[in-house]
């Protein structure tokens, strides 16, 4: 059930990227989508009463949940803000040539 | 006009103040949290993310052009590569003394000490200096894009 | 588990705000309840490395979008004339994407007990292979290293194209 109410986040992402005209609100959707990922994610690696995967003083062998997916979505979330800012960087450029962030009047295509 | 023109000496004096006495507990926390990443959670990412927000403080409260006498790009990029430079070495180091790629040559020494598990403090270090330089020179390219254009 | 679906349902909730308001800035704020929204969740789903790095990235990403674009200057959202084929064939892609997942999703494990052949290993021999008590930096900097020099790749390179575009020295002048 969990993973079914994530995958309607990464909808409502698609929904966003694709009916808007706006650059910076299809910007948004990009960034809701990738929470929807990390969130689908880590919920893979949960284990029902783990704890987190940190080991402490007589705590050896506790249950811990699976540590792999975490790992993948700590570098996927630095990840992710750098392809915003580098999104930004296109989105300010954009702007400054043809003074509008409407998707429907950049259609000129001349460098 | 802009509303950018009243926020360009830096914010009131009140943030001034507040950030001057806020800023070295938060360097101090990044660093703690970049040492101790193999103990506690935390590590290379969170710890140069912090390090970094300190600096985009200071740039917001003390106003574009004061923080840029102080904080220049090239010196971001210069910690960036150096954090690059870091872990490959750390990983060639590894590939010298063991045979392979990112071999943890060091001894793994007792767990739940502050020296310990080998390699992996050294490759936390560069992971936080480049992250650290990574997203404080991408914010300054930002800032700094706004300020020189004009329409 | 009630927390997790509250939040789910937080998220969702502020997602859909945050794609149909009328305020660029009150939608930059709502994506902001959708990132602590999944910072909390991460601290339930007991993910700490995750919950901390998620909210320090929520702030960064927060500023750049207020500051560097400035939200304040374009307040109203960009109205145009609705095109209504456009906008069908949108809700039949996403009816037609929606089925296909769906369907994949029944297939997987159940929630709260994955298949964890590769992560027994590394939570068994893990603190004794590489000595560090907190097993994601084990998995991140020893057993999955090179997939951190990736990601300081992908890193490197987006900053470097970010500078790249936002260059005034070198460019064309008309």
């Amino acid at each position: 059930m969990l993973f079914f109410l994530s995958f309607v986040v990464f909808l409502v992402g698609l929904y966003c990227v694709m009916t808007r005209k706006n650059l910076l609100k299809i910007v948004m959707g990009i960034v809701i989508m990738e929470y929807a990922v990390n969130f689908f994610l880590v919920l893979l690696g949960y284990r029902m009463g783990g704890v987190a995967p940190i080991v402490t003083k007589g705590m050896e062998n506790a249950k811990f949940v699976d540590p792999l997916p975490q790992a993948m979505v700590l570098t996927a979330i630095v990840i992710s803000i750098a392809t915003l800012a580098f999104l930004v960087a296109i989105c300010v450029r954009i702007y400054q040539k043809y003074n509008t962030f409407d998707i429907t009047e950049i259609r000129k295509l001349k460098g | 006009m802009s509303p950018f023109r009243e926020t360009k000496a830096g914010m009131t004096n009140i943030v001034k103040t507040i950030a001057k006495f806020v800023v070295p507990p938060v360097i101090i926390f990044g660093i703690y949290m970049i040492l101790h990443g193999h103990l506690t959670p935390g590590g290379g990412f969170p710890g140069g993310v912090i390090v970094a927000c300190t600096f985009i403080l200071l740039v917001l409260a003390f106003g574009k052009e004061v923080a840029f006498q102080k904080l220049k790009i090239s010196t971001a990029s210069v910690i960036e590569s150096a954090g690059a430079l870091v872990f490959l070495s750390v990983a060639l180091i590894g590939m010298a003394v063991g045979g392979w790629f990112f071999f943890n040559f060091l001894p793994v020494g007792f767990p739940l000490k502050i020296i310990s598990a080998g390699s992996i403090p050294f490759s936390n270090i560069g992971i936080g200096l480049k992250v650290m330089g990574g997203v404080f020179a991408v914010f300054l390219t930002l800032i700094m894009f706004r300020l020189t254009t004009k329409r | 588990m009630w927390q997790i679906y509250a939040l789910a349902f937080l998220m969702i909730a502020g997602s859909l705000v945050a794609v149909h308001t009328k305020y660029l800035l009150s939608a930059v704020i709502s994506l902001a309840v959708v990132g602590l929204g999944l910072c909390v969740v991460f601290l339930y789903l007991q993910a700490p490395d995750c919950a901390i790095t998620q909210i320090v990235v929520e702030v960064i990403a927060l500023i750049i979008l207020i500051r560097a674009t400035g939200v304040e200057r374009d307040l109203l959202e960009i109205k145009g004339r609705r095109e209504v084929f456009a906008l069908v064939t949108v809700i039949l892609f996403i009816i037609v994407f929606a089925v296909f997942a769906f369907s994949a999703l029944t297939h997987l494990p159940e929630f709260g007990y994955p298949v964890m052949r590769v992560a027994e290993e590394y939570v068994v021999k893990g603190l004794r292979e590489t000595g560090a008590a907190n097993l994601v930096t084990a998995v991140l900097l020893d057993f999955r290293a090179y997939d951190t020099l990736g990601e300081a790749t992908v890193l490197f390179t987006a900053i470097l194209g970010s500078i790249i575009v936002l260059r005034e020295i070198g460019r064309k002048k008309k």
